[in-house]
């Protein structure tokens, strides 16, 4: 039988019931999400399964959004159970003055890095991750340039000698 | 002479070696660091850092329409850049529910297999190279001149082809593009199987290889490997035939896979994976041809809002000089919506996570590079093995800079 988004959801409902919300389906993808503290809960769930074995995680990355107060950011998980050929995403909000989430390095190991450059962008601060530092980004670097607030780079500016680049 | 030096009761001495390995180090192919610890020969750790050469286009994207970021992506994986262009044209394109027209399919999936040819031949032959064999490299750069020459009738580059649009193409292609394909499905097929004799069954080159940076397909999926490198392990994944895009579900082609997943495995897979381009580049070209009249004149859907209007009608119309000036700035907004999209890139499953509000530029948009993901396992691949065995297994994972700092 078809793995469905209905089976999926009811499957997870079962588990976790009204802990679970959000339910949406953009373009055909099953989206959800909960307390930022069920996390591991939900992934180990998701992995272990036997009729669900979302055993892939094929990205994870944050999305910042200043306007929601106490749920500023936001990490999403887009996990793919390859034998039934079936994704879903499943997204979790924390405030940004305390942004700890438990890290899903332990269940992917994919999720080393990808939990590394969300840091280092958006300042997530993953607990227990094993080496959750910089990466893309120089070390001394003392903002998350993904974040909102950060400009790009106003072409204007004049702290900068731009004689060489034809800026005048 | 010195005298011996003996080391105070309870001192432990050091017996590894650290090297530095890159950042700009000529066996590396691109900027790689990489913090070696040897134990005599053998590899203890490798701790890899990243990040070069990086532009910070996801901060780019959220500030750029879409055909503004059409450029970033070519800059992704470089050595296949049409595939990424395609890539993110699909996802707009899925993003506002246009159908594409089966020649327009058909003419995608041509270049973009093109392109796995020459992402695959520089993989293979750089191999070739870090196993001693530097003739295969020289020899098969110049079929990659072929395929630069047929993207270059088509859109006029060669490396950052910034090529396409949403709904299509930016032109037909000329008869001089097809004739220079057919040259190129004449020539090329006789020298891959050349560059095969040179090396499947080489025993120095398998000396070299078989059993160099093994991945167990568990690990390998646990690592999040894609495309070829998940494949080499074992595992029979490809975006094109699990999620069909650009109608490969109208190709009949075979997904080859490895068992072991080491460096001569990996090397098959890409190898065996130009072979069925060949096979659907083949099918699409007969496919396009068969299109007749009118139909044989498509090259783009009807999306008045974002395909870019005829430049002959830029230079003469009004109208079409402010459409034209519209879209390029990124005066129509995009619909709101939250899309993953995926294409099997030449490195893997290359994914576009876009999310827009309503505004002219993405609210957020985040690449899915498989190079960034499946680097990570380096440190594991390479452990217990020798330094030089970890210079082929960097190579044959197929590691462009690009791709891996975004």
């Amino acid at each position: 039988m078809a793995l469905t988004n209905e089976i999926i959801r009811s499957r997870l409902m079962e588990k976790f019931g009204e802990q679970l919300t959000g339910w949406e389906e953009p373009y055909g993808m099953l989206t959800f999400t909960s307390d930022k503290d069920l996390n591991l809960k939900v992934l180990q769930f998701l992995y272990d399964d036997v009729e669900l074995g979302f055993k892939f995680m094929t990205d994870l990355c944050a999305v910042h959004y200043p306007n929601e107060e106490g749920k500023e950011l936001a990490v999403v998980y887009h996990l793919h159970n390859m034998k039934e050929n079936v994704r879903i995403r499943y997204k979790i909000f924390t405030g940004i003055e305390k942004p700890d989430v438990y890290t899903a390095s332990a269940l992917f190991s994919a999720a080393n890095w990808m939990e590394r450059e969300t840091y280092d962008f958006f300042g997530v601060n993953f607990l227990g991750h094993p080496n959750l530092k910089r990466i893309l980004n120089i070390d001394e670097m003392d903002y998350f340039p993904l974040r909102k607030e950060y400009p790009l780079e106003d072409q204007k500016r004049i702290d900068k000698d731009d004689e060489m680049f034809g800026r005048d | 002479m010195s005298e011996h030096v003996t080391l105070p009761e309870g001192n432990v001495e050091k017996h590894t070696t650290t090297i530095n390995l890159g950042p700009t180090h000529p066996a590396t192919h691109g900027v790689f660091q990489n913090i070696i610890e040897l134990d005599g020969e053998t590899i203890v750790s490798a701790e890899q850092t990243v990040g070069y050469i990086h532009r910070a286009f996801e901060k780019i994207a959220e500030h750029r329409a879409p055909y503004q970021i059409t450029p970033l992506t070519d800059r992704l994986n470089y050595c296949s850049a049409p595939l990424n262009n395609f890539g993110w044209h699909i996802t707009c394109e899925r993003l506002l529910g246009i159908k594409i027209p089966k020649r327009v399919d058909y003419l995608r999936i041509i270049i973009m297999e093109l392109a796995r040819i020459s992402d695959h031949l520089i993989c293979n032959s750089i191999v070739g190279v870090d196993s001693g064999a530097f003739s295969g490299f020289l020899y098969l750069m110049q079929y990659r001149e072929l395929i630069y020459e047929i993207y270059e009738e088509i859109c006029g580059s060669r490396l950052t082809t910034n090529m396409g649009r949403i709904g299509g193409f930016e032109r037909n292609f000329t008869n001089q593009a097809f004739e220079k394909l057919e040259r190129f499905m004449k020539e090329w097929p006789p020298a891959l199987k050349e560059f095969d004799e040179m090396f499947v069954r080489n025993r120095i080159f398998m000396d070299r290889t078989i059993g160099v940076g093994p991945i167990s397909a568990e690990r390998a999926l646990n690592y999040g490997f894609t495309g070829p490198n998940l494949r080499a392990a074992g595992v029979d994944y490809d975006v094109r035939v699990h999620t069909p895009y650009s109608s490969y579900e109208d190709f009949d082609f075979t997904i080859p896979v490895g068992s072991t997943g080491d460096c001569y495995d990996r090397f098959l897979v890409r190898d065996q994976e130009m072979w069925q381009s060949m096979e659907i580049i083949k099918q699409a070209y007969q496919k396009v041809q068969e299109f007749k009249g009118a139909e044989a004149e498509v090259y783009h859907a009807d999306v008045p809002d974002f395909y870019l209007p005829d430049k002959k009608d830029v230079y003469t119309k009004m109208e079409a000089l402010i459409y034209h000036f519209k879209i390029i700035m990124g005066e129509t907004a995009l619909p709101v919506g939250e899309i993953y999209s995926s294409i099997e890139g030449a490195n893997g499953e290359l994914g576009f996570y876009l999310i827009t509000d309503g505004g002219r530029a993405p609210y957020r948009l985040h690449f899915r590079r498989p190079c960034f993901i499946y680097y990570q396992a380096y440190s594991e691949l390479t452990k217990g093995g020798l330094l030089s065995d970890a210079i082929i297994t960097m190579s044959s994972l197929n590691l462009i800079a690009g791709e891996l700092d975004a």
